[in-house]
């Protein structure tokens, strides 16, 4: 019924902030970055296995691709938990949450334009690195077919479908960091300790991921499946990593993104 | 040595039918297990008596039951099928293993199941189960019987279903078609798998252990010389599916890919003798190692069984099974195998591509002794090129330099899967053996063998021969090219020792089989897929779900802009910081909230905006309940506790935007009116919020709540930061705002400003109201100050 907090209003309140300014230039930026690393590095040691990084300077899809890979770990996480970790928090943090609320903007109707719009900038950032790796690869190393890691290449058509694939597989398997994050960023004021908290998960994630003695208990982590896109680079895509992987993400931020309107609903805004 | 071929018997016959473990059900019957020693006559003329020693295991309390013969593999014993015994019969059915005889704690030697020894033993068993009273009998003598076992004991099961139509169904599992072919393809002495075969079962005292002294005596003499006599292969195919009558029984032949002893072909030629129903397996391990797809296969083996012996045909066997390795799963590194299917078999080969091959003729050298050799197949090496270039490149393949020469495909154009054997064409210049292999060479020209295979040809003399490549399932990528590759030495072979130079060239294009019916159904994610996003689904709906709270609206109130009955708010750490107030606001009053730090102000004001959840009592604005975002809040403005702006966002559009956010139309807003009372200018309007002083912020933040000119505007103190002049200035503002009918609720702690403002006013102490009313009533002509010091002083 309301149409307080047009999405078009929270996006311009957000974009012209220096941290959503920041956020996009190092993403624009890295895939030069890389490449004058390739430049100036030169030739590895090769062992014999043919992988991203031996392929990354073959061509701009290949490029692409591996920014995606160096990214998928930490970059992202970082940026994802950024947009959707800071956008109630800094709010709370400034004071004006309270006359958004007082405008008045119903409660779920805030969460909900601001989650939204979050989600599409994090999305953005997402697909900013690889569009720019590819744009950037291309004019450096030119236009050649994808070396997939397993051996064997895709010609270049194909592999855009390929790429379509992995991008939408890295947004949503980002989904489970930006559900925490937004959890946080509406039960503290403190638009740092929701970005760092969202990206101290993904740390302990992967440290008890590395713990072997956890056995199958390490299926149920929600970054358990987050490189699951490489499986869209084998000769047969292999669905069953990226379903699991998927699956468990969406889950886990649908519950948390409603713990997160629950919350939200009976706080009381002191802030 | 002899842990070699245990090894690989061992891997077969897991493979085969064992890993029970894994698949134990919990509704399992029980099993009972019997030691029996079963007295046996056999040899040419049924005089020789030994006893083989046997387990029987049946499920407890299930009736009669078919049973299962389950034979061991080469090197091992009765004990080595324990695990598979136990699982078959925890699905239902009576299982007998024995050491065959030669074997463990059975008597006799090693015929390598000769018709006259091993397959008489057999039969005799079956006689055995014939008069069990576990066992389902179709008739007098005649046990409902299957068979099953890897490598010797998978060819004791096609010999004796060969010579004894008793047995039901059969599960043959990497075994031989033609003994002679594999231990001397096409005339070539496999001498490496030959003398694992052969010495591989000695405890010192003998070289060959327990075989039987012809047999030995054969296989030193083969083995020095590299000869062999037409008796020698007489012997050697007596002892095989090629020369017993065909099987009629339903047989399941699994075969692995991974086994340059008994190839692929071995299979196919089992299949075309057959005379039953046959289905054919190829999985990933055999006799070279691999993956053992110990699953796959137990759960092959049963259903086979369940529908030969039981009758429960639910899902028929596919005709035609290939592990294949799809991938590498990125969450553990391990390969991806998937079964690919087929309705028929189609041998090995099925709707042909021709390629032709770059390589004129070339000249190679046959090193004198036949040494250094290239190396194709080592036994235990085969599973590392499941995936074959792509990831199992480890070098362990290599053909000396000069030996071999070498017929090449242009770069694939589009990836091509060949099932099957390879044919090409090939030319000498005299008589030669050659080692044929396929590789696969990388764009970059790093070439690999597709499969570590090698299949020995035997020109005897000069001319053209169609060479047989080993059968593989093999997906050649885009861009890679298929190399036919022919050496002169082989390190699992005995070739010839003389030094030649032999020419040799390809007469055709090469004959790549394909099987295009064979396909991989789509793996299915497990079920908690599609289940666990339905219940998080549920779980959030369930979190979500609130009965919608009923629009209060009191009539009697609709001109009263603020009536507060019985307000009480405690906060969660026991603190009250508002108690029982009640008070109300006329239209164009300018009330005062006035009370010391911590009175309960600012709760009551936040409360009023719907910040904060009132414990009991209500706020009524209008007429309407104050809810968290009730729609009524757009006829209050608010300046509570400081401003509240985007700090990277100039003043102007940070009012513009405030606005926009309450989604009315901005020729609501009365921007300029608002921007007015600011008093900031142009220039201060353009910059960011976060160079502004607290004044100019205190100024836009008023301006803000008078955005749309409110009917109750709420100020909590409004002169902080302000100087002289602008507190005046504001004060006239208020004064004006309420002439116009509006209302106005102030709170401050500067009395001075509220008696020369206020029309009325309300005095909180520790939350709860202690005076109200007009001011000029209030204060009586004694001051504010002195009132209020003396109504605290009394509230406390």
């Amino acid at each position: 019924m309301s149409r307080a907090l047009p999405l078009r209003v929270e996006a311009v309140r957000q974009f012209r902030r220096r941290r959503t300014l920041v956020t996009f230039g190092l993403l624009l930026a890295l895939p030069w970055v890389l490449i004058v690393a390739f430049q100036i590095g030169g030739e590895g040691d090769d062992d014999g296995r043919p992988s991203l990084v031996d392929a990354a300077t073959t061509g701009g899809l290949n490029f692409a691709l591996f920014a995606l890979f160096v990214a998928t770990g930490f970059l992202l996480v970082v940026a994802v938990a950024l947009f959707c970790g800071d956008t109630v928090a800094s709010e709370a943090g400034w004071s004006s949450l309270r006359y958004l609320l007082a405008a008045p903007v119903p409660r779920d109707r805030l969460l909900r334009q601001k989650l939204i719009v979050a989600l599409g900038y994090a999305a953005a950032a997402v697909l900013t690195l690889p569009l720019m790796a590819l744009l950037a690869g291309t004019l450096v190393f030119g236009w050649s077919d994808v070396t997939i890691p397993t051996g064997g290449t895709f010609p270049a058509e194909a592999a855009f479908g390929r790429m379509g694939i992995i991008a939408a597989y890295a947004l949503i398997s980002q989904l489970v960091v930006a559900a925490v994050a937004f959890l946080l960023s509406v039960s503290t004021d403190s638009p740092l300790g929701a970005v760092g908290g969202a990206v101290g998960m993904v740390i302990v994630c992967n440290i008890l991921e590395a713990v072997e003695a956890l056995g199958s208990w390490r299926d149920v982590l929600p970054t358990r499946y987050m490189y699951a896109w490489m499986d869209a680079l084998q000769p047969d895509i292999q669905w069953t990593g990226m379903a699991k992987g998927a699956a468990l993400s969406v889950s886990y931020a649908l519950v948390l993104f409603a713990i997160a309107f629950r919350r939200f609903r009976a706080k009381d805004i002191t802030s | 040595m002899r842990r070699w071929v245990a090894g690989a018997a061992v891997a077969g016959l897991v493979a085969a039918a064992g890993g029970g473990f894994l698949l134990v059900r919990d509704d399992a019957p029980a099993v009972a297990r019997e030691d029996v020693r079963i007295d046996v006559v056999d040899g040419p003329r049924d005089d020789e008596k030994i006893t083989l020693d046997a387990t029987f295991y049946r499920p407890e309390g299930a009736g009669r039951v078919p049973a299962v013969l389950l034979a061991h593999g080469f090197g091992g014993s009765k004990r080595s099928q324990a695990a598979a015994a136990r699982e078959l019969a925890g699905r239902g059915y009576a299982v007998l293993t024995w050491s065959a005889r030669g074997f463990g704690e059975s008597g006799g030697q090693i015929a390598l199941n000769s018709p006259d020894y091993e397959v008489k033993d057999t039969r005799q068993l079956i006689d055995w189960l014939g008069k069990r009273p576990e066992v389902l009998q179709d008739g007098p003598g005649d046990p409902r019987v299957g068979m099953a076992g890897p490598s010797y004991g998978g060819a004791i099961s096609l010999l004796t279903a060969a010579y004894d139509t008793r047995v039901d169904a059969l599960v043959p599992s990497i075994t031989w078609h033609d003994l002679s072919d594999a231990l001397l393809p096409d005339g070539v002495f496999k001498k490496l798998w030959a003398g694992l075969f052969f010495t591989g079962e000695s405890d010192g005292s003998t070289a060959c252990g327990r075989f039987r002294p012809e047999l030995c005596a054969m296989y030193q003499r083969i083995a020095q010389t590299g000869e062999h006599t037409d008796e020698d292969v007489a012997l050697l195919r007596k002892s095989s599916p090629a020369t017993a009558p065909p099987v009629k029984a339903p047989t399941l032949l699994i075969q692995g890919q991974s086994d340059s002893l008994f190839p692929l072909d071995h299979a196919d030629a089992n299949a075309e003798r057959a005379a039953g129903p046959v289905s054919v397996v190829w999985y990933q391990g055999g006799h070279d190692g691999g993956e053992a797809e110990t699953p796959l296969l137990t759960e092959l083996t049963a259903s086979w069984f369940d529908d030969h012996l039981k009758g429960l045909d639910a899902e028929p066997a596919a005709a035609f099974t290939v592990t294949r390795a799809t991938g590498v799963d990125s969450t553990n590194g391990r390969t991806w195998l998937r079964a690919a299917t087929a309705d028929a078999y189609p041998g090995l080969s099925s709707t042909p591509r021709e390629m032709p091959v770059e390589g004129g003729e070339q000249a190679v050298q046959n090193p004198a002794g036949g040494v250094p050799a290239a190396i194709s197949a080592l036994p235990g090496l085969g599973g590392l090129s499941a995936l074959g270039s792509s990831l199992g490149s480890l070098g362990a393949d290599f053909d000396m330099p000069g030996q071999s020469a070498s017929f090449t495909t242009e770069p694939l154009a589009a990836s091509l899967r060949v099932t099957g054997s390879p044919r090409l064409t090939v030319k000498v210049d005299k008589a030669a053996t050659l080692f044929a292999k396929v590789y696969d060479v990388t764009p970059e020209g790093n070439a690999a063998l597709a499969r570590r295979i090698a299949a020995p040809v035997r020109f005897t003399e000069a001319g053209e021969a169609e060479v047989v490549l080993p059968a593989i399932d093999y997906d050649f990528a885009r861009g890679h090219r298929i190399r036919i590759t022919l050496s002169t030495t082989d390190q699992g072979f005995a070739g010839p020792l003389a030094p030649a130079t032999y020419k040799i060239s390809a007469g055709s294009a090469l004959t790549l089989p394909t099987v295009p019916g064979l396909a991989t159904p789509a793996g299915r994610p497990p079920a908690w897929v599609w289940a666990l996003p339905v219940a998080a689904l549920v779980v959030a709906g369930a979190l979500l779900y609130r009965r919608r709270p009923k629009d209060s609206f009191d009539p009697a109130l609709a001109e009263v802009p603020l009536r507060i009955e019985g307000l009480t708010k405690t906060y969660s750490n026991g603190f009250k910081a508002v108690d029982d107030l009640s008070f109300k606001v006329e239209k164009g009053q300018v009330l005062g909230l006035l009370g010391p730090n911590g009175a309960g102000k600012t709760t009551t004001l936040r409360m009023l905006m719907g910040l904060i959840h009132p414990e009991g009592g209500e706020i009524r604005i209008f007429g309407h309940k104050v809810t968290p975002g009730a729609d009524v809040l757009r006829r209050l403005g608010s300046f509570v506790e400081g401003p509240g702006f985007l700090p990277h966002l100039s003043g102007r559009d940070n009012l513009t935007l405030y606005w926009r956010a309450t989604g009315r139309p901005l020729s609501e807003a009365h921007l300029e009116e608002a921007l007015e009372v600011a008093a900031l200018g142009e220039e201060a309007l353009a910059r960011p919020v976060r160079t502004y002083s607290q004044g100019m912020r205190a100024r836009l933040a008023i301006a803000q709540a008078m955005l749309g000119l409110p009917d109750l505007l709420v100020l909590d103190e409004p002169t902080n930061g302000l100087d002289p002049p602008q507190i005046r200035q504001m004060r006239e503002v208020l004064v004006d705002y309420a002439a116009r009918g509006r209302t106005v609720i102030v709170s401050s702690h500067l009395l001075s400003e509220v008696e020369q403002t206020c029309t009325h006013v309300v005095v909180m102490t520790r939350g709860a109201k202690v005076a109200d009313g007009p001011v000029g009533e209030i204060v009586g002509g004694r001051g504010l100050e002195n009132v209020f010091l003396e109504i605290i002083g009394g509230g406390v």
